[in-house]
């Protein structure tokens, strides 16, 4: 990362003005109990095979949370259940101490605040990149108020300091469908940030990036957290072991351990499942 | 903010290609009026049954307008438009006809104007809201979604072939002879509905316009290309996909509206499933998503169709399943996509 960037970046993430924009001044989520996610004893089968699996998981607000575990081990369906895209056959799901994520569906779980970034990159290709940000900016959803709406002073500015926080600002003008893979992850998350959410989901943020975009990401998830509760799932252990103050793993559908990175690593039972017996989880890379 | 500062704010006219068709068919109609009002014996005159069959594509081109409204922008391939279309058309209809005789029941409502033009839009936007209500919210979606828009309008030709109905049974609605008072045998009334069906595009095109370059409009091509992640943003696709059905459905019985007085007749086959898939035809061939392709696409092949079926009436389907295959093959955005490609190389070039 150049000394611009880190400079910008700092310049951004000011402990007085952080993300002012994502302020929680509309959320009328309940936190005072503490946890901003409780999934309680969640299960989901398709077709007989269980997916997710008696699965507890508690967020707390502020915290940044990291989900690593095999392929098919739920963590996708998880995010799935919590965005409302699929219900499970049993258990419960709270945003906050009031808000029962089972009874809404995907654009009321979004407005209340769960923003979500997709594993393959996911940006509306035949729009501008400023324009994927104006739609994905907190605002009236209604179909009236869509069609009139415009982009005022503030909407704008909100969008040049996300454009510049996710170093896209050259490229406000372009199509997002020519841009790189890992600018396109960028976008996506800068469409997450638009959307001030108190909770991110994060599905592989560094996948196809490079390496000095990672350690841009893994600053950017490090500063988000505190902010709002931040929610990466991903397969590089590097970048995990980054950002990571709590893992969980997951495997076949449920909670196999939850600690610190190092706590984690020596767990007996993560190393037989997820890391196959290999001694050290940071070279296991490629794995997953 | 008022519906006319979006107008504005979107600079209708910034865009060459909103300009250039805004110009020509003003242009063009303005021209067929003048050749029209030429003295009989001029070589340059055109005839009333000319201007009659021109203001019938301007009818066409209006139904493909709204086609291109959900088709191009929001990726639902409608293939029962037509339904919309005659719906609009059997209102006008009732409405002739109660100009020659008193109807029965609700019918009689019809014989007044306001009544019947509020038909016009009402019979297909209900039928749009109803339909696309159930369709939306359960997701229907892709080929589903135009498999039942073909039952749909299959539905209502068998349904409008009932002489229970009233609605003339298999037979129709013709034998007009007044409307608004003036005869539609006139040749000034076919002059006037000819202009009103070319105001009615000019406007549509506009309104059309300015919804594609509102933030709904982003969100329809948003919603075209990545349905879900809409959702995940917050928006609620199914609002947004019924609210411009019902837009579309509501211009196409317009268009509707103002083909029947000029053809004559109205009956069941304008609901046949294959004057649906025409209409898709036309605008696949102009381009999709650009609005003007519809009304290029329409226009061509409505000509290419009076002009062949004339010559050798059984060429016809087979050329223009031959378009469509040769569209679809090798010009995916139709005439517009073409020529928007060639001027990117004209720029290249120099």
């Amino acid at each position: 990362m150049s000394m611009m960037d880190a400079q910008r970046l700092r310049e951004f993430a000011r402990p007085d003005r952080v993300f002012d924009f994502m302020a929680p001044a509309r959320s009328p989520v309940d936190v005072r109990h503490g946890p901003i996610l409780y999934l309680e004893d969640v299960s989901v089968s398709f077709d007989g095979f269980k997916a997710i699996d008696d699965l507890n998981l508690t967020i707390d607000d502020g915290e940044l949370r990291c989900i690593i575990g095999p392929n098919g081990a739920g963590k996708t369906t998880m995010m799935d259940i919590i965005t409302g895209k699929t219900r499970p056959d049993r258990g419960q799901a709270w945003f906050g101490s009031r808000h029962n994520l089972l009874q809404m569906d995907e654009p009321q779980i979004a407005n209340l605040g769960i923003g979500r970034k997709f594993q393959k990159p996911t940006v509306f290709e035949a729009l501008s990149v400023s324009a994927n940000l104006e739609l994905a900016m907190a605002g009236d959803r209604r179909v009236w108020k869509t069609l009139l709406a415009r982009l005022d002073h503030e909407g704008r500015e909100r969008i040049d300091e996300v454009l510049e926080t996710i170093a896209l600002s050259a490229e406000r003008d372009r199509l997002a469908g020519v841009l790189s893979h890992g600018q396109k992850q960028w976008l996506e998350i800068g469409m997450l940030l638009m959307q001030r959410p108190r909770l991110l989901l994060v599905d592989e943020p560094v996948a196809g990036m490079t390496e000095p975009e990672m350690h841009r990401t893994a600053d950017l998830m490090t500063r988000l957290a505190g902010q709002q509760s931040v929610v990466v799932v991903e397969h590089d252990m590097g970048f995990v072991r980054s950002i990571a103050r709590t893992v969980t793993v997951l495997h076949q559908g449920s909670v196999l351990a939850e600690g610190s990175m190092d706590e984690v690593a020596n767990d007996p039972r993560v190393i037989d499942v997820y890391l196959g017996g290999d001694d050290d989880p940071a070279d296991t890379r490629e794995e997953g | 903010m008022s519906l006319a500062t979006m107008f504005k704010r979107n600079s209708l006219l910034d865009e060459r290609s909103t300009w250039v068709t805004s110009v020509v068919l003003v242009v063009g109609m303005l021209a067929v009026v003048v050749l029209h009002a030429l003295p009989p014996d001029h070589a340059w005159h055109l005839n009333g049954s000319v201007v009659s069959l021109l203001g019938k594509y301007l009818t066409y081109m209006l139904l493909a307008l709204a086609v291109d409204l959900i088709w191009g922008y929001l990726g639902i391939l409608s293939l029962g438009h037509g339904a919309f279309f005659a719906l609009g058309g059997y209102a006008m209809g009732l409405y002739l006809t109660a100009q020659d005789a008193p109807l029965e029941g609700w019918q009689s409502a019809m014989a007044h104007f306001p009544v019947a033009a509020l038909g016009v839009v009402l019979a297909p936007g209900l039928l749009a809201l109803v339909f696309g209500w159930l369709a939306f919210r359960s997701r229907v979606t892709g080929v589903y979604f135009s498999i039942i828009t073909q039952a749909l309008t299959f539905a209502l030709m068998l349904a409008f072939n009932r002489n229970e109905m009233g609605m003339g049974g298999s037979t129709g609605l013709t034998r007009f002879d007044e409307l608004l008072g003036f005869s539609l045998s006139s040749e000034s009334m076919t002059v006037a509905l000819f202009v009103a069906s070319g105001v009615a595009v000019l406007l549509a095109f506009w309104g059309c316009k300015a919804l594609t370059r509102s933030r709904l409009g982003r969100v329809c091509m948003a919603t075209r290309d990545a349905e879900a992640r809409v959702r995940f943003i917050g928006y609620r696709v199914e609002h947004v996909k019924l609210a411009v059905f019902v837009l579309s459905a509501m211009i196409a019985g317009i268009a509707g509206a103002l083909y029947v007085p000029q053809v004559g007749i109205i009956n069941p086959s304008t609901f046949a499933p294959l004057f649906s898939i025409e209409v898709v035809v036309w605008v696949a061939l102009g381009g999709r998503a650009t609005l003007y392709g519809a009304l290029l696409g329409a226009l061509v092949v409505n000509y290419l169709k009076t002009v062949l079926t004339g010559v050798m009436p059984d060429a016809w389907l087979f050329l223009l399943g031959g378009l469509f295959v040769v569209v679809t093959m090798f010009l995916p955005q139709g005439v517009a996509g073409l020529m928007a490609h060639l001027r990117r190389r004209r720029e290249v070039a120099t």
